[in-house]
C-alpha cells in the first residue's frame, strides 16, 4: 500500500498532532446527527493548518473534539482517536485531560463578545489558567499576565487587568482571548474563526499578531475557518471540508492552484479575488446534505457538476496527488479519465 | 451607579405614595364610611378615631394629615381592640413574622439554588428529574394546602412535631417547610434554566478549554452569571412569602402580624387592614429598591439602566 | 475503506434529476403544526390536558347529575367518612363532598379562565401599544407599568376584596386589576423585538397599513408567549382565589369552592377526619399541577429558538 510509503517520507517533520478517521454524532430531537464522518490529518510543529469548509460542515465540531469540548450527551466521539503526544485523547479520563486542555493545547473562540465571562475581571481570567496548571502565586501569575498582554498590544496592562470584559472593544476583547490561550505556553492553538465576527481593519491587526506569536513561539495553529482570504495569508496547509469529512487535503499551493476535488474549485470560485477581476463569481449550486441521513456515496454528489453514478453508490478512496496533497474523489480514478470535457 | 440608584429611589417613593393613596381612597369609598360609630362598639376607641382621622375635617385635610401620620410612621388606632393601634399590634407581631419570612427565605433560597444547580449539571439525568418532579410539585401545592397536610401527617397521624405557635426551633420546623417550598421550587426551576443557559455561553467552553477544575468553572463561572435572574424574581418572591405569612400564621396560630391581619380582615378592623397595607407595601418596595441595588452590584455591566425588552 | 466492488460501468455521467435535491430536505412542517408534534411527544403535558378537559367536563355536569346538591344540609348525617352512597364524605354539614368538590372545580376554572382571559386582552392591548408606538408613548406607559408591577399583588387584591365584599365577580375584578400587568410587559417586550425584524421592515416598505402588519406580522408571532403566559397564569388566579377564600374573603357560604373547603376542614384536621380537607387538597393540587406541566409543555413547544 502507497499510504505507508507517504506517511513514512513526511514523518521527516516533527508531528505534534495526529487524528485517525475520527467520528462524531450528536443525538438531538430530530435524531441523529453525524457531524463528523471520518477525519484524519496531521498536524506539524510550527505549522499553521486552516481547515474550511461552509457552515455545518463538521469544523467547529472537528475542532471541539480535539479540545475534549464535545458535550456528552447529546454528542459522542464514535470512533477514531486523537493523538498528543502518543497519548489518545478522546479516550483519555476527564482529570488527565484537564492537564492538557490550556497547558498543552488551547483554544480561541468566535465571538471575543461572548467568550470573556461578564462578571470577572480580565485579570482573573487571564491568571487562574497558569495558577491552575503551573501553581503560580497571586503575584507571579499577574506579572506573567502583564507580560502577555504586552505582547498581544494591550496598553496600560496593570490597569487593565482590573476591569471588566464590557470596558474593551471587539479587538481588544480578542487580544485578551489570544493572551488568555497563550499565557501558558501551549504546542497547539486552535483558532475557531478567530476574526469573523471583526472589522476588517482588526481582522488584519489580529492576522499579524498571529504570525508574529507564531514565530516567536513556535506553536502550531489550527485555524478554522470559512474565510478564504484569512486563509491565503496565515495558512501553510489547508484541509476542505464536506458535509463532516475531509474532501481534499493538501499544501496551500496545492489547494489554491493545483487542486482536484470540484467542491475546492467550486468554494474558490465562490470566493471574490483581486488578482483575477474579469472572472464572474460562480455559486455552488444546491444546499449541503443533511446529516441526519448522510448520503452513501460522495456527499457532494448531489451538487457535483461532474458526478457519475459511481459517486452515488460509493465513497470515493483517497488518492495521493503527492505526499501532502490527498484528494477524495472519483474523478481521480483511472476510468473516469476524459468523460468530462471540461474537468 | 448613583444615577440608577437614585432612580429606583424615586420609583421606590412614587409606589408607597400610590399604594398610600389607593389604600385611602379605597377605604373612603366603603358607603357610610368603616368608621362610624355603629361599628366601634366602644366610647374610648370612637374618640381615638375622631382624634387621628379628624373624621370631621373635608376629605383632602384628611387625606392630608393622613399622608402625614404615615411620614412619621403612625397608623392610627384599631377600630376592635381598645387600647390597642396599628403600631402596637406592629411592634410585637412584625418581629414574628420578619424571623418567619427570613428563615423561609434562606432556606428557600440555599436549598433551591442546590437542587436547580445540580438538576443542571446533571441535565436530563436522574437527579435532575428528580429535582423537577420535586420542584414541579412544589409549585403546583398552595403553601396552606401543604401546611395543613403537614400538621395532618407530622402533627396529627405521627405527632413528631407540634402543631402550634412559635415557641422553640421544633415549632417552627412544619410551618417554615410549607412556607418555603414554593419559593424553593419557583427557585430550584429558576436556577436550573439560567445555569442550562449558561453553561452553553462561549466563557464557559473557554473555561473548559483552560483546563480548569469543574467545580471551579461551576461556581466562579457560571454561578453568579445564572444567579442574575433568581436575584430579579427575589423581590416578587419576598412577596409571596410575605402574604404567605398571613395563612401560615392563621394555621399555626403563630402570633405574627399575619395572624393579626386576618384577624382584621375577619372583623373588619378597618384601620388595621389599611395600616398593614401600606406598611407591608412599603417594606416589600424597599426590598425590592435593596434588590436592584444588590443586581447591581452582582452585574458590572450594569451603570444606568436595565436592558431593554426584558421580559418578567 | 469500502469493500463494495466498483464496478466500471458505474464510471458515467449522472442523470440530472431535479427533484432529488429536494427529497433530501425534510419535510418542513408549518409553526403550529410542528409545536403540536412537539406538545404531543411530552407526556406529562398531554397528560395535563387530558386532566383539565375531564375536570372541566365533570365540573359540568356533575353537580348536574348528582343525587346530592352542594348546599342542601343533613345534620344527622355530618362528618361522615366516604361511602358507597358519599364517595368523598360529608363535611360538618352534612353536605356531600363528592358534589361539592365538583362544584369548586367549576368556581376554581371559572375564575381561573376568567382572570386569565381579561388580563390577556388588557395586556395585549396595553402591551400591543406600549410596544408598538415606541418612544415617548411607550416610555410613560413602561413607566406606569413599572410602578404597578412594584405594587404587592395580593395585598392589593386582599384590600380590594375588603371594600368590594366578597364575591365570585369581586375576586375576578381584584385579581384582573393586579394581573394584566404582566402580560402588557411579555407582550411589549415580544412586539418590540419583532418589530424590528426585517420581514416587518419589508412589508412596511411595501406600504403596509399599520393595522395589517399586527394582524398579519405581529399576532402570529406573540402568540406563543401569549398562550404560555395564560396557561401560567390561569393556575395563579386558582391559587389566589383559594387563597381569599381561605382568608374568608372569597365565595360565601353555603357555596363552595377548594379554598372554603380546606377552610372549613381546619377545624377537624387533627381530629382524623382526613377525607375534609384531602379531596379539596388533592384536587387544587392536581389542577394546578396540571396547568403547570401544560405550560411548561408548550413553552417548550412553542419557543422555536429550540426548534431542532
Amino acid at each position: 500500500m502507497t499510504q505507508a510509503q507517504q506517511h513514512e517520507h513526511v514523518a521527516a517533520r516533527e508531528k505534534v498532532l495526529e487524528v485517525h478517521n475520527l467520528h462524531v454524532t450528536f443525538k438531538t430531537f430530530g435524531g441523529e446527527v453525524k457531524a463528523v464522518r471520518g477525519v484524519s490529518f496531521d498536524l506539524y510543529k510550527g505549522e499553521t493548518l486552516a481547515i474550511v469548509g461552509e457552515s455545518g460542515c463538521g469544523k467547529s465540531v472537528t475542532s471541539n473534539a480535539i479540545m475534549g469540548l464535545i458535550p456528552q450527551p447529546p454528542g459522542r466521539i464514535e470512533n477514531g482517536q486523537i493523538v498528543y503526544n502518543g497519548k489518545d485523547l478522546s479516550k483519555m479520563p476527564k482529570k488527565a485531560l484537564r492537564k492538557i486542555q490550556g497547558m498543552d493545547i488551547s483554544m480561541i473562540f468566535q465571538d471575543p463578545m461572548t467568550a470573556l465571562n461578564p462578571t470577572l475581571t480580565i485579570g482573573e481570567q487571564l491568571t487562574e489558567g497558569i495558577r491552575t496548571h503551573h501553581g503560580l502565586s497571586k503575584d507571579e501569575a499577574k506579572k506573567r499576565a502583564i507580560e502577555m498582554l504586552n505582547l498581544v498590544g494591550i496598553p496600560n496592562p496593570e490597569e487593565r487587568l482590573k476591569q471588566y470584559a464590557h470596558q474593551f472593544s471587539g479587538g481588544m476583547r480578542q487580544r485578551i482571548v489570544i493572551a488568555i490561550a497563550l499565557i501558558c505556553e501551549p504546542d497547539v492553538l486552535i483558532a475557531d474563526e478567530p476574526t469573523t465576527a471583526l472589522d476588517v481593519t482588526i481582522q488584519a491587526q489580529i492576522l499579524e499578531l498571529f504570525a508574529s506569536i507564531q514565530e516567536r513561539m513556535g506553536i502550531s495553529i489550527i485555524l478554522i475557518t470559512h474565510d478564504l482570504g484569512v486563509v491565503a495569508k496565515i495558512a501553510d496547509r489547508i484541509a476542505v471540508m464536506y458535509a463532516g469529512q475531509i474532501i481534499e487535503i493538501g499544501t496551500k499551493r496545492d489547494i489554491f492552484y493545483r487542486n482536484t476535488h470540484p467542491y475546492t474549485r467550486g468554494l474558490l470560485n465562490s470566493v471574490p479575488r483581486l488578482d483575477l477581476l474579469e472572472e464572474e463569481l460562480k455559486p455552488i449550486d444546491g444546499t449541503p446534505p443533511d446529516l441526519f441521513d448522510p448520503p452513501v456515496g460522495c456527499g457532494f454528489a448531489a451538487r457535483c457538476p461532474f458526478a457519475m453514478d459511481v459517486c452515488e453508490h460509493v465513497e470515493p478512496p483517497a488518492t495521493y496527488i503527492t505526499e501532502e496533497h490527498r484528494s477524495y474523489c472519483w474523478q481521480q480514478d483511472e476510468r473516469a479519465k476524459g468523460l468530462f470535457a471540461n474537468y | 451607579m448613583v444615577s440608577y440608584i437614585i432612580k429606583r429611589f424615586l420609583m421606590m417613593i412614587a409606589t408607597i405614595f400610590i399604594i398610600a393613596t389607593l389604600t385611602f381612597a379605597l377605604m373612603h369609598s366603603i358607603p357610610g364610611s368603616p368608621f362610624d360609630s355603629d361599628k366601634t362598639s366602644n366610647p374610648v376607641i370612637q374618640q381615638n378615631l375622631e382624634k387621628f382621622y379628624h373624621l370631621d375635617d373635608p376629605l383632602p385635610v384628611q387625606y392630608v394629615s393622613y399622608l402625614k401620620a404615615i411620614v412619621t410612621f403612625d397608623f392610627g388606632p384599631s377600630i376592635k381592640k381598645p387600647n390597642e393601634t396599628v403600631n402596637s399590634l406592629l411592634e410585637r407581631g412584625f418581629p414574628i413574622s420578619l424571623e418567619l419570612g427570613m428563615i423561609t427565605i434562606i432556606v428557600a433560597c440555599i436549598s433551591g439554588i442546590i437542587l436547580g444547580t445540580l438538576a443542571a449539571l446533571r441535565h436530563n439525568g436522574l437527579i435532575d428529574y428528580f429535582a423537577m418532579a420535586i420542584a414541579v410539585i412544589g409549585i403546583s401545592i398552595p403553601n396552606f394546602i401543604l401546611a395543613t397536610v403537614l400538621i395532618q401527617v407530622f402533627a396529627g397521624q405521627l405527632g413528631w412535631l407540634p402543631a402550634a405557635t412559635w415557641s422553640s426551633p421544633k415549632h417552627m420546623i412544619l410551618p417554615t417547610l410549607a412556607l418555603a417550598t414554593g419559593p424553593m421550587a419557583i427557585i430550584a426551576r429558576l436556577t436550573r434554566s439560567s445555569m442550562l443557559e449558561v453553561l452553553t455561553q462561549d466563557y464557559i467552553k473557554m473555561a473548559k478549554a483552560k483546563g480548569l477544575k469543574p467545580w471551579r468553572i461551576v461556581f466562579r463561572h457560571a454561578l453568579r452569571n445564572a444567579m442574575m435572574p433568581v436575584v430579579t424574581i427575589m423581590g416578587t418572591m419576598l412577596a409571596s412569602i410575605l402574604t404567605g405569612t398571613f395563612v401560615i400564621e392563621k394555621i399555626f396560630a403563630i402570633p405574627g402580624m399575619g395572624k393579626y391581619f386576618v384577624e382584621s380582615i375577619n372583623n373588619r378592623d378597618y384601620p388595621v387592614i389599611m395600616g398593614t397595607t401600606v406598611f407591608y407595601s412599603a417594606f416589600l418596595v424597599f426590598m425590592l429598591f435593596i434588590v436592584d441595588i444588590v443586581y447591581g452590584l452582582l452585574d458590572p455591566r450594569i451603570k444606568l439602566h436595565k436592558k431593554e425588552g426584558e421580559t418578567s | 475503506m469500502t469493500n463494495i466492488d466498483v464496478k466500471d460501468e458505474w464510471f458515467r455521467p449522472k442523470k440530472k434529476d431535479g427533484d432529488e435535491k429536494e427529497q433530501v430536505m425534510r419535510p418542513s412542517l408549518s409553526y403550529w403544526k410542528d409545536a403540536w408534534r412537539r406538545l404531543r411527544k411530552n407526556k406529562l403535558a398531554m397528560l395535563g390536558l387530558i386532566f383539565l378537559v375531564l375536570l372541566a367536563l365533570f365540573a359540568v355536569f356533575v353537580p348536574i347529575f348528582s343525587p346530592h346538591s352542594v348546599t342542601t344540609t343533613d345534620l344527622p348525617n355530618q362528618n361522615q367518612p366516604p361511602s358507597a352512597k358519599h364517595w368523598f364524605g360529608t363535611d360538618e354539614m352534612g353536605r356531600d363532598v363528592f358534589t361539592r368538590t365538583w362544584y369548586g372545580a367549576r368556581i376554581s376554572l371559572f375564575v381561573g379562565l376568567m382572570a386569565a382571559l381579561i388580563d390577556c386582552i388588557v395586556g395585549i392591548i396595553y402591551g400591543g401599544i406600549s410596544g408598538y408606538k415606541g418612544g415617548r408613548v411607550d416610555m410613560v406607559m413602561m413607566r406606569i407599568v413599572e410602578v404597578l408591577y412594584g405594587l404587592p399583588n395580593l395585598l392589593v387584591v386582599i384590600l380590594l376584596m375588603v371594600v368590594m365584599g366578597p364575591s365570585l365577580t369581586t375576586i375576578i375584578i381584584a385579581l384582573t386589576i393586579t394581573g394584566w400587568v404582566g402580560m402588557a410587559r411579555i407582550v411589549r417586550g415580544q412586539v418590540l423585538q419583532i418589530k424590528n425584524y426585517e420581514f416587518v421592515t419589508a412589508s412596511k416598505s411595501f406600504g403596509a397599513s399599520s393595522s395589517r402588519i399586527i394582524r398579519k406580522n405581529l399576532l402570529p408571532n406573540t402568540m406563543g408567549p401569549i398562550i404560555v403566559q395564560i396557561t401560567l397564569s390561569v393556575p395563579s388566579a386558582i391559587f389566589a382565589e383559594a387563597f381569599l377564600s381561605f382568608l374568608g374573603l372569597g365565595v360565601q357560604a353555603p357555596y363552595a369552592s377548594w379554598g372554603v373547603m380546606a377552610n372549613d376542614a381546619l377545624p377537624v384536621i387533627l381530629s382524623g377526619d382526613w377525607w375534609r380537607l384531602f379531596f379539596p387538597a388533592l384536587f387544587i393540587s392536581i389542577t394546578m399541577f396540571a396547568f403547570n406541566v401544560l405550560g411548561d409543555g408548550l413553552q417548550d413547544a412553542l419557543d422555536p429558538k429550540l426548534r431542532g
